[in-house]
């Protein structure tokens, strides 16, 4: 039916152009593809923080003995908390309530005679605060490990035979200070990316639908091959641009290891923004309305990409239909790609399963964006 | 004066509720949202997997794998031969943690010395890692406890640990009050910022500009609505809470209510500051976001504001999320009273303050 | 080739179950000419000119657009074809000039052809000057040229052009109307769909539809000619020529009648069977005169007549009283002044409304005219002087002043997701009424508008005469004393336009000062004085017919009001240099 060629190079290029101005002089677009990613690499980076670093704690010794002192100042030489001594037990369940310490530890008045009897209890109670669970387990696995091992030395101090411990040394690959924010801020890179793709791009058809840009259009050779490519071109190379900005925080600013290939990465993000640039464009293509198509957006991609990616929230631990869903989520392979190609460099095996899948929803998406497509108006 | 903003907010519902399309959207998200974030967002760890390394093979290392693989914490461990297969399965994610029993370990038991093994914990994924190695460290401690005594000889004692207003940490009993606070921030902020935006470019704006209403009025007339939406899908977030998820409730109805009001005021604040900034929905639309995902972020919902650097806590000061999050967790979980709100409480109520009155001279500004 | 385009049972439908946009529709349309595609909103223009232009798919029946099937031979189609849709799609971000290579890039004009093709349209158009301008900042008459030469890189061989004069000042769409003119004299085939009768009159051919039907095709004058001998106009009027209208309109013999300036034009059901003067109570002075009959009266004709003169509404308004003190200053723009930055929107425009007045604001796109209308309303603060309305200052009263102004605009701003009776109450409720009195009024204005059937409608379902007719209700809902509105019947078809007059002038009889902005020539003639705004100046104020005659020149003795307006800026950009010096 069509006898001309479907892609003409000239034409192609006058759209890009077109487009390219458009992004350039809309401060809106700019904000998104520039600043934002900016701010939230910001936000995630510093406000999203798992390590538990220096809880604030209560410490109540109702015992004058010297046990209980030096217990008490070796809870202090942890790196793990911060103590805040008192006197007053009422004083110090208000600071839990509101908030104010996220645990309590009790040197009672028989600590020290009970110290002397053998038992399986420790002489001490330790109450956490069970409103901030992660913050509790922390808590309550430090307290007792500096509990565990202030006890073995003093009973070696004092030539105490103790049962001889199972040491578990553990060795962190890829992370060796297991900071949090070296997997949170790679991961931060798909959240970014689904933004710039999915929302962007969500806009700028409908956007042409309201303005009647798109009738005019529509009149004139344009194939529509050169209509989708001249909407993907320019919005893959703003997403690649601020892809490289976000890379250089992450390292510069944020510390975070890049042990990978930067064509590695650049291939994973391509594809990941062919999925995003996709589903944008679908969106955008079925709605024509601007308004209905960004509110689509943010809940089609933003928050799959923010709860059900393996960002923050384990995969794993998700019940299985919800893993299940977990499968059809492009963000889920890009953010395990960027967390191997951060902080493993190479693992074979995992790229090729996200590459994969990858191709597989980005095919998908401009697949069926381009289905959706026409042509006519009808 | 009042009947004139009755109509206002009659008009401001029957927009939000008679569209079926911005019905659903009112709806729809919460509904979704109190389904998944309870399941997904979650910070325990389960399922976690476990590759075991036995160089061993003594009756003492057979002991601690039998019981490391029936625990519950791990319920599909992984047998592996050989130093390289233990490396792959840690690289390509196979395992979050790696358990390394060295040949000597059932020697070493058997003669009464301190044993080691070597944990091997996936980085990538630190947090979850760190719990995983804790569960096993829990497993291979009881282990070393029960030989022991057996054997006659006392092992350290342990710590007993009394976790107050969640007995078992259930993450659910964490996230679920926090949801409260974080799913009505959408609807007040569609009914304030966006539909200012709308009413703008469809004209009807200035058809209220030239009612005798005055400025006050007509950003009284999006306020209330605006907290009546966010109360309504508070109250259908916090039903869900007790009765679907079984969260205690400790706290007092009608304080949780009184301090919703002055959340959904700083929201609408906030929503009507964002609005007078904007003259289109899209622009409307990206402040919203703008405003949103910080305010999320920094609200202590993902980790908690005392991990923050001082800067982020002072940003998270201005959030008026960060307030109610600790306000809904209290009453919900710790019974808070007045005195114990009110900390969270005035910042909320001078937030609204600032972000309503900057809006209002703004939204004069404009007008003139 | 004599036909550019033929259209054979052509049938279009959106979706099985409404009704056909458009229905078997037949013709054929001559090559190198302008042909227009006339007919009121929604009778299917739009519809006809997106299947010509290969955008839709007919339903039913076949087209041959340049010989080829629109949809079939899309590509040849496409290289032979102009199409300038409604809202044309000119990139606002993107420059003039930016715009132009974008469209000769899509459309392959290269190399040496492009740079004449520039130079010839940009001098054609006139827009030479402003390369560098975003298309967005150009005036509406200024886009439509430009959206022109857009279409008009690649010689095409068909011109379609769905409404280019909507929103377009008088000037701007003679200039329009100038440049396609001297096109279709190289060959080139247009199609020119509207709205406006008046503009259908000069084409060579036209095609008038209705309801999705074709209810007349062949030149205009041959349809006006039909009517020869049955428009007449009742000259030298004493007394109120709006009683003489509706006087005139209860008259047996009488089908359709409108206010011309001073006179009331009037067309007879039957040539020669006038009706009797003396009922018409007109004036001892009073004649009739027989006029040459116009492409409208045969339209109404084919409608099957006008809507009559008595406005239901007029019946059960209040009487306005006023304060004598005021009566002859109901709206007063005192040195009306508003400066944006360093550009003056609106310079010192002073002039008073006196009641039971309507006062008509004339100018071109950008003039200053909606800036200085704000702001008697209310909408804008001006940067110096007062505006006051029923002799309350709008910036120290203003809630007290708008208590007592009705406002409508050609958005018809109503809320489009909330029903017909919601939409009633709300704006009830808004002014104050309640209870009791809010029911009663809803009621009224229920029953005078028929709205009746489509209280639990919304308004974005209803046609745009009872949109129309809801927004006006709306408006009036308060009785005020002072109705402003804004391009109110702008796109509306002449028998929706009469109704909306008919109550106009209805209210009118009942004291209320009406304020009216309009484009619409027809519209300024109902005013009883008409203020020109030019370049945030006013220019001239008087009745219509002072104005013509103070535009009157040797050659056009005896001006229409579109005319006098184009004359009287004329003049004025002329004599203006002289005065700066």
């Amino acid at each position: 039916m069509s006898r001309s060629p479907s892609v003409s190079w000239r034409r192609l290029a006058a759209l890009c152009r077109k487009e390219s101005y458009q992004i350039v002089r809309d401060p809106s677009s700019i904000v998104i593809a520039f600043a934002l990613p900016v701010i939230l690499l910001m936000i995630f980076g510093y406000g999203v923080n798992l390590d538990a670093a220096r809880v604030r704690i209560g410490v109540l010794n109702e015992d004058s003995g010297p046990d209980a002192a030096l217990f008490a100042a070796a809870l202090g030489a942890s790196p793990y908390f911060e103590p805040h001594p008192s006197t007053s037990r009422a004083e110090l369940t208000d600071w839990l309530i509101a908030g104010r310490i996220r645990g309590i530890v009790i040197l009672p008045s028989d600590f020290g005679a009970r110290l002397a009897r053998p038992g399986s209890t420790a002489p001490l109670e330790l109450i956490a605060d069970g409103a901030e669970p992660n913050t509790a387990s922390f808590v309550a696995a430090y307290v007792g490990g500096a509990w565990q091992s202030w006890a073995r030395q003093r009973a070696l101090d004092k030539g105490v035979a103790v049962a001889p411990p199972i040491d578990l040394i553990a060795r962190y690959w890829f992370n060796p200070a297991a900071l949090s924010r070296n997997f949170i801020v790679p991961g931060s890179i798909a959240i970014i990316m689904t933004i710039i793709g999915a929302l962007l791009t969500s806009l700028v058809i409908a956007r042409e639908w309201e303005r009647g840009t798109m009738e005019a259009l529509l009149s004139t050779p344009v194939t529509r091959t050169e209509l989708l490519l001249s909407k993907i071109l320019p919005y893959y190379v703003l997403g690649i641009l601020s892809m490289l900005i976000c890379l250089a925080i992450a390292v510069f600013i944020f510390g975070v290891p890049f042990r990978g290939s930067l064509a590695l990465l650049i291939l994973f993000t391509s594809l990941f923004l062919g999925s995003a640039l996709g589903l944008g464009l679908l969106l955008s293509t079925v709605m024509r309305n601007q308004f209905n198509a960004a509110q689509a957006a943010l809940n089609a991609a933003f928050l799959p990409a923010m709860m059900l990616s393996g960002f923050v929230y384990e995969i794993a631990s998700m019940p299985a239909p919800i893993r299940a869903v977990t499968y059809i989520i492009p963000a889920r392979y890009f953010i395990s790609a960027l967390q191997t190609l951060f902080q493993a460099g190479f693992v074979g095996r995992i790229l090729l399963e996200d590459f994969l899948f990858l191709v597989v929803s980005a095919a998908f998406f401009l697949g069926l964006t381009a289905l959706q497509t026409r042509r006519r108006l009808d | 004066m009042f009947k004139r903003l009755l109509t206002l907010i009659t008009k401001e519902l029957q927009l939000a509720f008679r569209d079926p399309q911005s019905r659903k959207l009112l709806i729809l998200p919460v509904i979704l949202q109190l389904v998944l974030f309870p399941f997904a967002a979650t910070l325990e760890v389960k399922n976690a997997t476990l590759a075991i390394l036995d160089q061993d093979h003594g009756a003492e290392s057979n002991e601690l794998v039998q019981r490391l693989a029936a625990a519950r914490a791990f319920p599909t461990p992984m047998l592996v031969t050989s130093q390289a297969e233990l490396e792959q399965v840690v690289d390509e994610q196979r395992a979050l943690l790696a358990l390394e029993i060295p040949s000597d370990f059932s020697r070493a038991l058997a003669a009464g010395r301190g044993a080691q093994l070597l944990a091997i914990v996936d980085g990538r994924r630190s947090n979850s890692a760190q719990i995983a190695l804790g569960y096993a460290q829990a497993i291979i401690q009881g282990y070393s406890d029960e030989r022991s005594a057996a054997a006659g000889r006392p092992a350290p004692s342990r710590v007993v640990v009394r976790n107050w207003f969640n007995a078992n940490l259930d993450y659910r009993w964490f996230m679920l009050p926090v949801l409260v606070a974080i799913i009505t921030t959408l609807g007040s902020l569609i009914v304030t910022a966006l539909s200012i935006a709308r009413e703008r470019e469809q004209g009807t704006f200035d058809q209220l500009l030239v009612s005798p209403l005055t400025p006050g009025l007509i950003m009284l007339g999006k306020t209330i609505p605006a907290i009546l939406i966010a109360f309504g899908q508070a109250t259908l977030i916090a039903l869900a809470a007790v009765f679907l998820y079984r969260v205690p409730f400790q706290g007092s109805v009608a304080l949780l209510y009184f301090s919703m009001f002055f959340y959904a005021l700083a929201l609408a604040g906030f929503g009507l500051f964002i609005s007078s900034l904007c003259e289109t929905q899209q622009q409307a639309f990206l402040g919203v976001f703008t405003f949103m995902v910080p305010a999320i972020t920094l609200s202590g919902f993902i980790s908690p504001v005392e991990n923050m650097p001082l800067f982020f806590q002072g940003l998270s000061w201005i959030d008026p999320l960060s307030h109610f999050v600790l306000i809904v967790k209290g009453i919900f979980l710790k019974g808070f009273g007045i005195s114990q709100v009110w900390p969270n409480l005035w910042p909320l109520l001078l937030i609204s303050l600032l972000t309503i009155s900057t809006a209002y001279w703004m939204f004069r500004r404009r007008i003139a | 080739m004599s036909n550019s385009i033929e259209l054979a049972g052509v049938t279009h439908r959106f979706a099985a179950t409404t009704a056909a946009a458009l229905e078997n529709v037949s013709a054929a349309i001559p090559a190198g000419c302008i042909t227009g595609l006339v007919g009121p909103d929604g009778a299917g223009k739009t519809t006809l000119m997106r299947l010509m232009a290969g955008l839709l798919r007919p339903s039913a029946g076949t087209l041959t657009v340049g010989g080829v099937n629109p949809v079939a031979a899309g590509d040849e189609l496409r290289a032979m074809l102009g199409y300038m849709p409604q809202k044309f799609g000119l990139y606002e971000d993107l420059t003039v000039q930016e715009n132009l290579d974008l469209y000769a890039d899509l459309r392959g004009v290269l190399g040496a052809q492009r740079t004449a093709s520039f130079t010839r349209l940009l001098s054609f158009t006139d827009l030479a000057a402003f390369t560098e301008r975003p298309a967005g900042k150009l005036s509406g008459g200024m886009k439509q040229k430009l959206g022109l030469a857009c279409v008009l890189l690649g010689r095409p061989k068909i011109l379609l052009l769905d409404e280019p004069s909507v929103g377009v000042d008088p000037i701007s769409r003679r200039e329009l109307w100038r440049m396609v003119t001297a096109l279709t004299a190289d060959g080139l085939s247009v199609v020119w769909s509207t709205s406006y009768l008046d503009e259908a009159e000069r084409c060579s051919h036209i095609l008038l539809m209705n309801a999705g039907r074709l209810a007349y095709a062949g030149p205009p004058g041959a349809l006006a000619a039909r009517m020869a001998g049955r428009s007449l106009q009742v000259a030298a009027i004493t007394g109120n020529r709006r009683a003489v209208l509706v006087r005139a309109l209860h008259a047996r013999e009488v089908m359709d009648g409108v206010i011309q300036g001073s006179r009331v034009r009037i067309v007879l059901r039957e040539a020669g069977v006038a009706p009797a003067l003396a009922p018409l109570e007109a004036g001892p002075d009073a004649r009739l005169e027989v006029v040459a009959p116009r492409l409208e009266d045969a339209f109404i004709d084919i409608l099957g007549g006008g809507p009559g003169g008595d406005s239901a509404l007029a019946e059960v308004m209040p009487r306005v009283t006023v304060d004598p003190a005021i009566a002859r200053t109901v709206i007063h723009a005192d040195s009306l002044t508003k400066r944006f930055g360093t550009f003056t929107a609106a310079d010192h425009v002073t002039f008073e409304v006196p009641q039971g007045e309507i006062f008509g604001l004339l100018g071109p796109n950008g003039a200053g005219k909606s800036t200085t209308f704000k702001m008697l309303c209310g909408l804008l603060v001006p940067t110096a002087g007062a505006a006051s309305v029923m002799g309350i200052d709008l910036r120290r009263h203003a809630a007290r002043a708008r208590q007592r102004l009705g406002y409508m605009s050609q958005k018809f701003s109503l809320y489009g997701n909330l029903t017909v009776s919601q939409n009633l109450n709300f704006f009830a409720g808004i002014y104050g009424l309640d209870g009791a009195t809010r029911a009663a009024k809803i009621r009224e204005m229920v029953d005078t508008f028929a709205l009746g059937p489509y209280v639990e409608v919304t308004p974005d379902a209803l046609s745009l005469g009872f949109k129309q007719r809801l927004a006006l209700a709306c408006a009036l809902m308060h009785d005020p004393a002072v109705l402003f509105l804004d391009e109110p019947t702008s796109g509306v078809d002449p028998v929706t336009r009469r109704e909306f007059w008919a109550h106009i002038n209805g209210v009118v009889q009942k004291g209320v000062t009406v304020m009216v902005t309009t484009h619409f020539m027809d519209e300024a003639e109902y005013c009883d004085r008409i203020g020109l705004v030019y370049r945030g100046q006013l220019i001239a104020v008087g009745a219509p017919d002072e104005l013509k005659r103070d535009a009157a020149s040797a050659e056009v003795p005896d001006p229409s009001m579109e005319e006098a307006f184009i004359a009287l800026v004329e003049r004025h950009d002329t004599e203006a240099p002289a005065v700066a010096a």
